[in-house]
Parts: structure tokens; sequence; C-alpha cells
């Protein structure tokens, strides 16, 4: 390898991947640009919108701020694949059913962010939801029909047990 | 017989009007499909990165772009000069409905002289965004700085450097309204209190950069723009006509757009560079503002300085007012929209919701060495709300008269219309009394009351907030752009189609950005067709496929676009119901279409399926009568007449506690009780509100792009320019009165912005309720922790 390229091993989703990637390359970009995984976003690069988290090694990270090569070795997973386990499939109900987004874009972040709340043994209050998504920027909605969405979700879940 | 026909089909009980229905795009969204301009990639495909001007003003005396040119994987280097060769001529931001306006010509990249910073100067076009950047650097340019003008203050002062010399001064345009006497009304009135306030420059920040993919076809001459944008056939318009290529060879293709706020309605210099750049290489280049680049180039909004006089009788009636605008735009004016508008509206807007017949206002707009201002979400409204209802509360104040009781005393009757505001605005279907007893019933007015005052006696300072307004939303094309020259449509329309299959496609002019209005548009298709929502396809946001239109901004697609569904869908509706006739030998006025069957209209018996009629009108014509040559398809197109705008009426209400030891503000609870005639789809207006409400908060309590006195921007990052976020954000209690506007059949106005165009001037009134027992006022947005403790004098 050139000082400019690195291989790494990791899962993505599930997929052992072997790949070279640039080293300056920021683990979003690797996603988006060398995997096609298009669903998480950049909305600043600079670590304080959250459109960029991602799940690695079972906590959720700001992909800018993480480079491809740190995720060596790492299990690796995007909205694509938290969707496909179904892990959050009542959630995202929610959300189109309350409307808890309207461009979109922040969407798989705050879907990222609150899979981890959802994870809690103990509910969360609507003041512990919006703390936990403080890290989240939504231009669009508010955030009060995203809390909603949250709430109903973890009261069908209390329900359910 | 049947007279109405409309309103039966809008009130019918399988209608899906007044429904909250779920969002296609939605579903997308959330699973991490949805599609987004950076989301697409072509063969061969190239990427734009910039050099832009560090200098708020400075001469270009060199570019040397040797080394970068000789970089491997750079495909073409562009400069300012290169790009004016490729252009028909310079913009010129005026519309001539703006009498007296001025603006210097501009082209795309800065080709002389860069007059704010951030100005693109240099295109460098290379395989990867990275090494496009890493070329960038390796651009070396002269400047020479030139003296600057920071400051709106002294813009107009004989001292100040003239931007643009050829315009002689950095006036833009003066304004003036002068209704009544208010001189006489000021001279016999009993209060009169003056009071002077400052708004922010704001930016609107939405998540998904600007994002444009230009793909030009060499062959043929076809040139094909992906964008974030919510006017395609105004881009279409307007790059077309700057680099010369023939408008019906251009498609503008809108997929999903991450916000956008009226920041995503103007034309960037660097996404026209982008698109020469395709055109002069024959390949595909795309460009993605980087968030540090967003600050520095998107439009800028709302940095004014109002100075406002009200006075009214002791009793609390309103009898003038005056309002005085200085409003700051940047070094150019906005092409095509132009930089005018939000004092305009200021102008427009003050003060809208009373009775008073006295009224004198002013404008001036001066140019700065600062980023082009333009229209954001909400134009002007937040300001001259803010400033008329702060004026409002002080008159209160001093009359000894409760804040929600004055705005009963003066705003205009609900059974007196239509009326002509005393800024000249038409006045028509306005429910202000209505909305404000709700919103006191929705609040528990007299008991917050109360509360506010058994939290006072424990040394907590609660403020309550009221904030009346009006919106002026789907333009008509009397006002402005048309009129004033720019390609920019004020009609929409919509072409539907029945399909063989017996489904229905319904090609739209207006946009979504997440709004929800292709489901609003097929809930208005599918209540006027008769049938099943799901039997309804809307197709918005490809000038390819859809009629003309003006897209949406200003709170139109619902109001314009929605009656042209509307018209639309009953023509096809009319047209398939004849067409039954001829083959049910019935007359088509027996006959109805329910749940996408014709049907007979006195009982519902089955007659004809909608696929059947498809599947004979396109594949069986031959079992029709010769005289019936079926279309299958309608198209209508809907404007205003004579109105300047369709007006909304609403009033909002804040709860907020302020720590008088460190100024910050804490915001309890949120009312809003709006009018926007008749609502399509509930929840999508109450989410349009939340939304509008919490991005006005922003500008509030958070917002500002700060500039030095050179005029350079010192918090162009996320982490510096504060937008609102969840843990500090009430939950909002949203309620709508219904008047429908008479304008149009269906009878909808516009919801987009009114939470925006006054939530600023509830909070505001909220924080001096507050700090009232100290005898302070804020009078400065965004109203920090530092203005706060600045008002108690304690720093």
């Amino acid at each position: 390898m050139s000082e400019e390229n690195c291989e790494i091993t990791l899962t993505v989703n599930g997929e052992i991947l072997t790949k070279i990637v640039k080293v300056r390359q920021h683990l979003v970009d690797f996603l988006r640009l060398e995997l096609g995984l298009t669903g998480s976003h950049l909305g600043c690069e600079h670590g304080i919108c959250g459109a960029c988290s991602v799940r690695v090694d079972g906590s959720v990270v700001r992909g800018c701020l993480m480079l491809a090569v740190q995720a060596d070795g790492t299990d690796v997973m995007t909205i694509e694949g938290l969707t496909e386990t179904g892990e959050i499939s009542d959630l995202q109900k929610h959300f189109v059913d309350r409307n808890a987004l309207q461009c979109g874009f922040c969407t798989p972040g705050m879907l990222m962010t609150l899979a981890e709340l959802l994870r809690k043994s103990k509910p969360s209050s609507r003041a512990e939801i919006r703390e936990h998504i403080s890290g989240n920027y939504c231009r669009c909605t508010g955030y009060h029909a995203i809390v909603d969405a949250v709430e109903t979700t973890i009261n069908d879940r209390l329900g359910d047990n | 017989m049947d007279k109405n026909p409309s309103l039966n089909l809008l009130d019918r009980p399988n209608s899906y009007i007044g429904r909250s229905l779920s969002r296609e795009g939605a579903k997308r969204a959330v699973a991490g499909r949805g599609r987004y301009t950076d989301d697409i990639s072509l063969p061969r495909m190239l990427h734009a990165a910039f050099v832009r001007s560090p200098y708020a003003h400075a001469k270009i005396l060199a570019v040397n772009v040797d080394e970068a040119r000789q970089q491997p994987e750079v495909a073409l280097i562009m400069t300012g000069k290169e790009l004016r060769e490729m252009c028909t001529g310079p913009w010129i931001g005026t519309l001539t409905s703006f009498e007296g306006m001025k603006s210097a010509p501009q082209y795309p990249m800065a080709v002389e002289r860069a007059c704010w910073q951030g100005e693109p100067v240099v295109m460098i076009v290379a395989s990867t965004r990275a090494v496009a950047e890493d070329a960038a650097e390796l651009v070396v340019i002269d400047y020479e700085e030139l003296p600057v003008t920071a400051d709106k203050e002294t813009a107009l002062d004989a001292e100040s450097s003239v931007i643009h010399p050829e315009l002689g001064d950095n006036l833009a345009f003066r304004k003036t309204i002068d209704c009544g006497d208010v001189e006489k009304a000021v001279a016999e009135a009993d209060v009169v209190i003056e009071e002077t306030f400052e708004f922010g420059r704001h930016t609107a920040v939405s998540l998904e950069t600007r994002a444009l993919l230009a793909d030009y076809e060499p062959t043929d001459g076809h040139l094909t723009i992906y964008t974030s944008s919510q006017v395609p056939h105004m881009i279409q318009a307007v790059f077309a006509r700057t680099l010369g290529v023939a408008e019906h060879k251009v498609r503008i293709i809108a997929p999903d757009i991450g916000g956008s706020f009226g920041l995503k309605i103007h034309t960037y210099g660097d996404e026209v560079a982008t698109t020469a750049a395709s055109i002069k290489l024959g390949r595909p280049v795309k460009f993605i503002a980087d968030r540090l680049e967003s600050f520095l180039t998107d439009i800028h909004a709302r940095e004014n300085r109002v100075w406002g006089r009200i006075a009214v009788s002791k009793e609390g009636e309103i009898k003038s007012l005056e309002i005085d605008v200085l409003s700051a735009a940047g070094a150019y004016s906005q092409f095509p929209r132009t930089s005018v508008f939000e004092a305009n509206q200021i102008l427009n807007i003050t003060g809208g919701p009373y009775k008073h017949k006295h009224y004198r206002a002013k404008a001036e707009v001066v140019y700065l060495n600062k980023v082009p201002t333009s229209q954001y979400r909400a134009v002007g409204h937040p300001i001259g709300n803010s400033v008329g209802e702060a004026l409002v509360d002080r008159a209160a104040e001093a009359c000894g008269i409760d804040a929600l009781e004055i705005r009963r005393l003066n705003v205009m009757e609900d059974d007196q219309y239509p009326r002509i505001s005393a800024a000249g605005i038409n006045m028509q279907d306005m429910s202000h009394q209505q909305c404000l007893e709700q919103l006191a019933k929705n609040m528990n007015y007299n008991a917050l009351r109360l509360e506010q005052d058994k939290f006072r006696k424990e040394g907590i300072q609660r403020g309550i907030g009221i904030a009346a307004f009006i919106k002026g939303t789907a333009p008509g094309p009397a006002g402005y752009y048309g009129t004033g020259g720019a390609p920019i449509a004020s009609q929409d329309a919509c072409t539907i189609k029945l399909e063989p299959s017996g489904g229905v496609i319904c090609l739209v002019g207006v946009t979504d950005q997440g709004q929800g209005v292709d489901t609003v548009m097929g809930q208005i298709a599918a209540s006027a067709m008769g049938i099943p929502i799901e039997s309804v396809r809307v197709i918005e946001g490809d000038t390819d496929a859809v009629p003309y239109g003006g897209g949406t901004y200003a709170s139109r697609a619902t109001a314009i676009g929605g009656e042209a569904t509307y018209q639309a869908a009953l023509l096809l509706r009319s047209e398939i119901l004849s067409i039954a006739g001829a083959l049910l030998q019935a007359e088509a006025n027996t006959l109805d279409i329910v749940n996408g069957n014709v049907v007979n209209k006195a009982d519902e018996t089955f007659r004809i399926s909608l696929s059947e009629i498809g599947r004979i009108g396109h594949f069986q014509v031959a079992e029709l009568p010769n005289h019936i040559q079926p279309t299958l398809s309608a198209t209508y197109r809907f404007r205003l007449q004579d109105a300047l705008y369709i007006f909304t009426n609403g009033i909002q209400g804040a709860y907020v506690e302020v720590d008088t030891d460190t100024g910050f503000i804490k915001l309890l609870n949120h009312w809003v009780v709006e009018d926007c005639g008749r609502v399509i789809s509930p929840q999508l207006a109450d989410e349009q509100v939340r939304g509008g409400c919490v991005q006005g908060i922003g500008g509030a309590l958070y917002e500002e792009c700060v500039y030095n006195e050179t005029a350079q921007l010192q918090n162009g990052t996320l982490a510096d320019y504060l937008t609102p976020m969840a843990g500090e954000m009430p939950d909002i209690n949203v309620y709508h009165i219904e008047t429908p506007t008479s304008l149009s059949e269906l009878g909808a106005k516009g919801v987009g912005e009114s939470g925006t165009g006054a939530a600023p001037a509830a909070l505001m009134n909220a924080v001096n309720d507050a700090l009232r027992p100290f005898n302070s006022y804020v009078t400065d947005q965004p109203m920090t922790p530092e203005t706060i403790l600045q008002a108690l004098g304690k720093v």
C-alpha cells in the first residue's frame, strides 16, 4: 500500500468486505461512494448535525468524524442494514404515520440515534427523548412529531411486554 | 340537478379532503432509500470545487492556475472571466415592479472584482471532489483589497465606499407608504410609544446543502440538470438564458430535496458555473456545497433595523402606526427575485391585523459587501410582526390593558370583509376574532395569568406573549415577478390522465420538498374524480413531464397548484362521464363516479369501471361513436385574478421562563391558531406550522450570521451558528380555523410560513412580559442570554 491508501477488512450490514481505501476518506464517504450506501447523509462534515450517524460495534458514531481506515476490523451498521434487520420497523412505521419527517434528510441519522435509545431497559420521558436526539439537527419538523412517534413506539413496546 | 358538484365532491363522506394520509416519500426516507441529488451518479461524472474570495471586497489582479492545471485528474479550470465568455450577458437583479430599484450587473463568478467573502472566483473540475479541492489549493490569486462597506447604518454616508460606483450610492431601493394622517393621529393620541428594533442576519441552513448535477449531451444539445430546487421551470429559464441554450432543450429534475425554505428558489453562480463546465466538457459535472460554502454563499435574510411608533387612545384603540426600515442586502440584488422583498413585505404586513386608519412606512434597502440576501421562509413577516406586536404590547401596558384584550379591541372584525388595510392590502375571508377567542381557550389564558402571578411571587419570572398576524401567501401575477419581468410563473398547472388500467396520473407544476405536496395533490385529485387514492400517482419535479409552473414558493403549492389539480380532475371526470354516457346510452348527468366506478347518480348502482373506460378509450375506441374522440386527459391552469396574495391570518401564544441571573430563556409552551382556509390534510398542515414555528424560534433566540467590521463571517459552521435542537424546543399546540378563500373553489390558502412569521413576535412579547417587573425591554433578535442581561443592566 502507498501512504495514501490502506487495505481494510470490516463488516458492513452483516457482509464482510475487504477494500482498499484512501487513508483520508471518512467513513460516510466510504459508505456512500465506495459501497453505494446513500442512506447515510452528510449535513455538515464537522460532527454537529448528526445526519451521518451510523452504528459501529454497537455504538452510534458520527460517520464524518471517523476515517474509513479506523473502521478496519469493526462491525458497521447503516440505516439500510438496520432496516433489513427489522429492529426498528415499529419506529419507522410510527415515523411515517405521525409524519415525523418532512424532507427526510435527517431521518436516517435520527433513526440510528433513536435505535440506541430504544435499546435502553427503562422507558424514556418526552424530555429524555428530546435530550437524546439533541445532537441530531432537523430543520423541518420542529421535533414535536418525532417525539410523538418515539413515545408511541415506547408505549407500544411496553404494551406488548 | 346537481348545481354545484364541486362542493358536493369535497364534502362527500368518502372524500379525502380533511383526512390525514401518510406520505409515500416518507416510507422511502425512513428506510434510507431517499434519492437526493448527491445520491445520483452518472458515468464519467466529474466534480466541481471553487476557489472563493477570502476578502469581502477586492480587485482581482492576477489569477495563476498553472500548477493546479498540471495536477493529475483535473479536467477543467475556469476563471470568472472565462465563464463570462460563455454567458449571454450579466444578471441584473431588479424587477420593474419595484420602481426606482437599482442593482449592478453580475456574472456567475467574480470577473475583475470580488464583492463578498465567498464569491466564487475560480472553478476546478476533477475526478473527485477531493482532487478538485487539492488543485484549488494550488491556485494563486493576487488581490488588491478595496474598502469594505460592512455596516448598514453607515452604508449611505458620504464617507462609505460605494460598492458599485456606477450606481452612484449604496441604495438599492426606497419605498414609502403614507395612508391617512399620522401626524394628526399622533397629536391627538393619549399614548404614543416609539422604539427601535434590531434583527440579525439569518440563513436557511437546510440540512441538505445546495446540490446540482449537470449533464450536457453535446451531440444533440440537450442539457439535463438534477438539482435540489423548489422551482424547476425558473431554473430551466434562467440557466438556459444565461448560458445560451434553448430553453426547450433543458430538462430540470428535482429529485428528493433535503429541505429548502426559500433557499432553493434562487440562482447561484457556482451552480451555473458547474453547468457551464458540463457544456464545455460534454460530461456530467456535480457540485455539492459543503457546510462552510453554504454559510458563505446561500442567500441570507432578515438583517433589518426598524424604528416604530404607535399612537393609541387611553381606552387602547390603535390610532396610527409608523415604521422606518433599514434593510441590509448583500453586494448585489439577487437575480431574478431581488433582495428587496423583505423590506417590501415588512411595509405590507406590519400592524396588518388591526383596524387603524393611519399608517406611514418607509424602507431603504442598502448594499453591503456581504452575501446577497433574498427570500427565506416567511419573508419580512418575522420582522414586521415582531415590531407591530411589540408596539401593541407596549401600548397595552401604558394603557393598563391586558395584552389579549387590546388585540380583542383592535383586530379587524370577522364580518367586515372585504376591506383594505391601512397599508393598502386587500383583505378578505379572515377570522382574527375567532382565532383570538380560540387561542384564549386553548391557552387557558386567564388561568395561565394566575399561574404567572403565583410564580412571580416566588421570584420566578415567567412571561406570556401574544402575537396576532397576517401572512401573504400564494402571490398572484398582478404583483411582482411576471409583471416585473422575471421568468417566474405565478400561475400553476396540472395535467391529469386516465391510463388504460384505470389508474390516474397527475402531473403538477408545484413541487414537493417533504411538505407532502404530492400527497395533497393526490387527495384533491382522488376526491374530485371519485376514485380511491391508491389509483392516483402524482408526478412533480421534472420539467420534461409536468406542465409549466412556478414550483413551490411563498406558500403557494396547495392554494394555487391545488386548485389547478382540482379543476383538471373535474374536467377529466366530466369527460369520463361523457364517454360512459355514450357507452351506456345514458345521459352523462345521470351518472357519477364513486370509488373508481361509474355508477347511477340516483342509487349508486354500478355501471362501468374506470379501467373499462380506460381500456375502451385507449384500445377499443371503435366501440365509441365517431363524434367522441377521447383525450382522457385534461390540463388546467390556475392563477389568482386581481388579488396580490391570498392573505391568511392567525395568532400565536408563547409561554416562557427567563432566568434573570443567566439570561437563559426556557420555552414552556407555544400555541398557534391559524386560518389557512380549507385544510386538505390536517396532519401535514399541523406539521408545517410546528416546523415553521421552530424555524422562527431559532431566529428569535439563536441564529445570526455574525460579521466583523471587514465583513468577514465569524461563525460559518454549525458549531458556531446555533440552530434549534430538540432539547430546547417546546411541544407546539396547533389549531385551525377554516375560512375558505373565496378566490378559488377549493378554498385552500397557504400554510407553510405562518409558524415562522409570528413565532418570533410571540416569543419576544413573552420575554418582555417576563421582564416587566424590572422595567426592562428586549428589542433585538436573536434574544441571546447576553441581550437579556444587557436589558436587565447586568452586563
